[in-house]
């Protein structure tokens, strides 16, 4: 099957919160979603729920930012910031988290996990 | 015109890094000494070009230039009248004639001889060890070799696991090859690091793709099968590669020394004594090639201090080299270490601490004289933030504090105790590189300096190796804030303004809203500093739900869901009991509630109860059942008043002269939900006995036989302080006036983070200053202040009430968008009959065999565990 037909609804526009995150459950994969609004700029980003250092299921729960232009999560467990395009920690450049491709396409949240 | 003739003839042999210094030097002690320069100087480098910096090498890998990476050019030089040749070996010194020769076979003549010819890389007599692709790493002509050799190969071994070997392997790693380390010790960093350590930073180093072998002896270099070489090693074992990088020491580059007769050491070096003087009285050697006290310095500090004392030997100073600290703190692949002065423990009668978190891979371990009251050395490997305040101590032989260990041991919310600025005694050296001291930076801003970046160029601190920047910065801010001097207290990137002027900006221009603040006065998206910070102050100023659209991603975690996120991603849920006074009835709902959702329960320090364990989607279902049962949200998540403690007071102790549980109840009441810039408690003591420990509360309260005493801005915790006494005998009004004033006045004017002894201490004026602004009104602020107060009390919420009553709210208490499931991964086992979260290995051993996953809600994966 090709990459672009993976996409897997999630759930609706509606169940995102602007400049936070929601959490989704795809098979036994827990998946941190965010949506970031600048201005009238709209961005969707997916990474693995897992926060590796506090080693719990928590990412969706951190506050969203920009550290020099890039936006980030913060960890709501120690506060390590991870890049949410790369899912590369920005406070310790050995760890990264997972990411996926996002998109928001008729009306639905649609998410393209692959292992 | 002065011609040539009349000045004292200078030779420098080497421009490396300490041979440029020594040119600076020269130059400006002389005009120091005789207002002008007074010596003719020729410099002779081997190398195709002029100094560069080798400390920064490898950045030549990530990008720089040879332009970038150099500390001189032909211009500066000319200016400074200062002749140079490059690809100028010398080759001959003629000690009677004081001449010497280069390659091209031109001869100079010298009146003073400075030797500064570095050292070279040791490439281990290994057969095959000359061939194509094997290389070394000094100078920028090897960096060009190991870029183009590493094109053409996929894997890379360095021989040497020292300092420079594991930045050699770096390089490699970036440049993309499979990357190996072979060390002869049994550890990486055998000089600076300890076995533990060096464990420690082996697995840290291999955990980032570096295969690391130690206690390998390479015996052969040989064609390989697959690669292009194969090491073959004294065990037998073998290792395939396409290149080899010798990174297995360096040696002093003394041949001149050598051949023509100037003393050497058994070990190579040349012998110099504290001028740095050789054996010639004319020539003088400084570096790297110099041996001082039978000792090498591979470091670029001591090199400067010996360039610095040549110079000065020669323009008639008395600048000496005595030694040098060789303490280093470096980021190799990420991973921090640090090693400060008698790191192996080996003087006599030496102590230890050690802390070792295997979890995250921090070792720690500080070595201290038989007293156990000075610091002789340290390694931190993983971990390197206490290594600006460790070295202070060291360096400066400054009294450790009454238990050592607290120096390396974890203190989690603000990091461990460091020293301040205002610490450190004049001599405390600052820079190591430029032999900058703390007095010299006073001084500088005595010149006139006025910020960092003054006194960087004036002082030269923090040009070199950059380890200083972190203790530069901070002992410039507080020198100039004892000058008065507003130092930029810039929150984050995102807001160039402290947190004062932020809250001014919110109030004066009566702005509502983060993106309207942000749009207004700030860049980008905001952080997790300046989001919660500016939440704090637009509850402090308009105390509008902080749930509300606007404000609710702005909160720090813990406030976004009401409850205190604990370590394995469930909360707790903290009601408050006033004063913690609490009636049998509602005693009983908290343990109903805590018994029909298994949460752990536990009473506070803060004389209420905690429940914890509460997963994020029942929060609302257990305060809907407070909420109905009377109770309240105890803000345990928020930076806001706590609690308040009281004693039991006149009521029924027979000691009480006032009613020191009525009293914390109603002021626990007044300031509940009060955003601060951080948290606030207090306490209240029926009489002088003290037994709810008011003075160690941000505002303290014992009662006397005519009122209350006010005490403020004492706390526990990490740095605990006793609370001042503000005013004697209060009748209640006049108490609660004066917390009025003063919480608002903390409020308005504190940084963020910043608990009220802090911000007392910090207050130009301190205690006395505060008494005139609350009890005086000196600021004429008073009205206002309480006025503000007053619609803080006015406008309080209990924020889980407003939170389950909507519905918008409510949905954010979900772990999944799409699925009731709750977290597989939330596990509790069972100890003195209540849960507590399963440990790492629990967990481990339990998701081996099956996963569990619950099917609703209300369940929970209780595992037993033997
Ligand atoms: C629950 C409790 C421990 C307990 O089981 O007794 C507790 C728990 C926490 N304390 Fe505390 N502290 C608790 C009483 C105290 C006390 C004692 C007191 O309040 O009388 C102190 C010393 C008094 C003081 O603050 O001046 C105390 C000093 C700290 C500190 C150090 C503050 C400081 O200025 O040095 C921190 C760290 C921080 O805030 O940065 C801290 C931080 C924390 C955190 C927030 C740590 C964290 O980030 O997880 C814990 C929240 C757990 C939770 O879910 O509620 N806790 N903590 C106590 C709750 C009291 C309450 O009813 O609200
Ligand atoms: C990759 C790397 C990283 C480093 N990192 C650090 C660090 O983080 N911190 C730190 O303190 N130190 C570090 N060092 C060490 C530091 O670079 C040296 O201590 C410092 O450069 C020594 O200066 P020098 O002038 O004595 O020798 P060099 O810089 O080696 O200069 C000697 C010069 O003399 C020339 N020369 C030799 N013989 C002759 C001759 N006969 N005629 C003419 N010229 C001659 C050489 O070609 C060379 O250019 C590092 C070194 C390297 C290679
Ligand atoms: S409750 Fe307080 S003292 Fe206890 S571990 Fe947590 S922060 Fe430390
Ligand atoms: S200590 Fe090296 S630059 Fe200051």
């Amino acid at each position: 099957m090709s990459m672009s037909e993976n996409w897997i609804n999630v759930c609706e526009p509606s169940d995102l919160v602007d400049n936070s995150g929601v959490c989704a459950l795809i098979d036994d994969v827990q998946v941190a979603i965010f949506k970031i609004c600048h201005g009238d700029e709209q961005h969707l980003y997916a990474m693995s729920n897992w926060d590796p250092i506090g080693k719990a299921n928590v990412m969706y729960r951190g506050l969203v930012g920009s550290v020099m232009d890039e936006p980030f999560v913060a960890s709501p467990l120690y506060k390590q910031r991870y890049k949410l395009t790369s899912g590369e920690c920005v406070d310790d450049e050995s760890i990264q988290i997972a990411v996926y491709p996002a998109r928001i396409v008729d009306q639905q949240v649609q998410l393209q996990i692959v292992n | 015109m002065t011609t040539n003739e009349q000045l004292t003839r200078i030779v420098v042999v080497g421009n490396g890094m300490v041979g440029h210094h020594f040119v600076e030097q020269l130059i400006q002690q002389s005009e120091e000494v005789y207002g002008k320069s007074h010596f003719h100087i020729t410099v002779l480098s081997a190398e195709p070009r002029l100094a560069y910096d080798r400390v920064h090498l490898s950045e030549y890998f990530s990008g720089k230039t040879a332009d970038e990476l150099s500390l001189t050019s032909a211009e500066h030089y000319q200016q400074l009248g200062v002749n140079f040749q490059v690809n100028a070996r010398v080759n001959d010194i003629d000690k009677q004639a004081k001449t010497v020769a280069i390659e091209s076979g031109e001869t100079l003549s010298y009146d003073k001889l400075i030797l500064a010819t570095g050292s070279f890389p040791f490439v281990p007599p290994i057969p095959g060890n000359d061939q194509p692709h094997c290389l070394v790493y000094r100078t920028i002509e090897d960096l060009e070799a190991i870029s183009a050799s590493a094109k053409v190969s996929k894997v890379g071994v360095v021989v040497g696991g020292g300092l420079l070997g594991l930045e050699a392997a770096n390089a490699l790693k970036q440049a993309g090859l499979k990357t190996h380390v072979v060390e002869f010790a049994p550890q990486l960093m055998a000089v600076q690091v300890d076995v533990s350590g060096g464990r420690v930073l082996k697995d840290k180093i291999e955990e980032l793709g570096v295969e690391v072998h130690t206690q390998k002896a390479t015996q052969s270099i040989e064609t390989g099968e697959h690669s292009r070489y194969k090491m073959v090693f004294a065990d037998g074992e073998i290792l395939e590669t396409d290149m080899i990088l010798f990174s297995a020491g360096i040696r002093p580059q003394d041949k001149l020394a050598r051949e023509f007769g100037i003393a050497i050491g058994e070990r190579g070096g040349i012998v110099v004594d504290d001028h740095c003087l050789t054996s010639d009285p004319d020539i003088y050697a400084i570096g790297e090639c110099a041996l001082w006290n039978n000792f090498i310095f591979g470091l670029v500090a001591p090199g400067y201090t010996m360039a610095r004392a040549a110079a000065s030997n020669i323009v008639g100073g008395d600048v000496a080299f005595e030694g040098a600290d060789m303490s280093t703190k470096l980021k190799l692949m990420g991973v921090e270490v640090g090693s400060i002065g008698d790191a192996h423990a080996r003087e006599h009668g030496a102590l230890t601490y050690t802390y070792e978190d295997q979890v995250s891979g921090v070792y720690k371990k500080i070595v201290v004289n038989p007293e156990t009251n000075k610091l002789t050395g340290s390694v931190l490997v993983g971990d390197t933030s206490d290594y600006d305040t460790l070295l202070q101590y060291a360096l400066n032989e400054i009294d450790l504090p009454e238990f050592p260990e607290s120096l390396i041991l974890p203190s989690f919310g603000e990091g461990a105790p460091t020293l301040g600025a205002d610490a450190l005694p004049d001599t405390a050296t600052i820079c190591s590189c430029h032999n900058v001291t703390k007095g010299d930076i006073v001084a500088s801003l005595d010149g006139g300096a006025c910020d960092l970046a003054a006194v960087k160029s004036c002082t030269k601190a923090s040009t070199g190796c950059g380890g200083c920047a972190a203790l530069l910065k901070s002992v410039t801010d507080s020198e100039l804030e004892k000058r008065g001097v507003e130092v930029k207290k810039d929150i984050c990137e995102h807001f160039a303004y402290s947190r004062q002027e932020l809250f001014h900006m919110v109030k004066v221009g009566q702005i509502k809203t983060f993106d309207e603040l942000l749009e207004k006065h700030g860049t980008g998206l905001g952080c997790e500093i300046c989001k919660p910070a500016a939440a704090s102050i637009l509850a402090s100023i308009w105390n509008d739900f902080i749930l509300e659209k606007p404000h609710v991603t702005l909160q720090d975690t813990n406030d976004t869901y009401l409850a205190n996120m604990q370590k394995n991603g469930t909360y707790s849920v903290v009601p408050r009991i006033a004063g913690g006074e609490i009636t049998p009835d509602k005693l009983i709902v908290l343990g109903q509630v805590a018994k029909k959702y298994n949460l752990y329960t536990k009473v506070t320090g803060g004389q209420r109860i905690d429940l914890f364990g509460a997963r994020v989607e029942q929060l609302p279902l257990i305060w809907e059942e407070l909420i109905d049962a009377g109770f309240e949200t105890g803000h345990a998540y928020a930076k806001s008043l706590r609690t308040v403690k009281s004693c039991v007071g006149s009521t029924w102790c027979r000691y009480g002269v006032q009613d020191s549980v009525g009293q914390a109840i109603d002021i626990e009441n007044r300031y509940k939900g009060l955003r601060s810039p951080h948290k606030l408690k207090i306490g209240v003591s029926g009489c002088t006995r003290e037994c709810a420990e008011a003075q160690s509360k941000d505002i303290g309260i014992i009662a006397t036989e005519n009122g209350w005493n006010l005490y403020v801005c004492g706390n526990g915790g990490m740095k605990p302080r006793h609370a001042d006494l503000f005013a004697t005998d209060l009748d209640t009004e006049t108490l609660i006036k004066y917390i009025d004033r003063v919480l608002m006045f903390y409020v308005r004017t504190a940084d963020r983070l910043q608990r009220t002894s802090v911000w007392m201490e910090n207050m130009e004026g301190g205690l006395d200053y505060l008494k005139d602004v609350v009890i005086n009104d000196s600021l004429g602020l008073a009205a206002e202040l309480e006025q503000q107060m007053q619609h803080v009390v006015d406008s309080y919420q209990c924020e889980w009430k407003s939170a389950i009553s909507a519905q918008e709210s409510r949905k954010r208490f979900r772990q999944f968008v799409n699925s009731e499931k709750t977290d597989s991964n939330i596990i509790f086992v069972e100890e003195r009959n209540q849960i507590r979260p399963a440990t790492e290995n629990e967990v481990n051993n339990m998701l081996g065999t099956a996963k569990p996953v619950a099917e609703t809600a209300s369940t929970i994966n209780i595992v037993e565990v033997e």
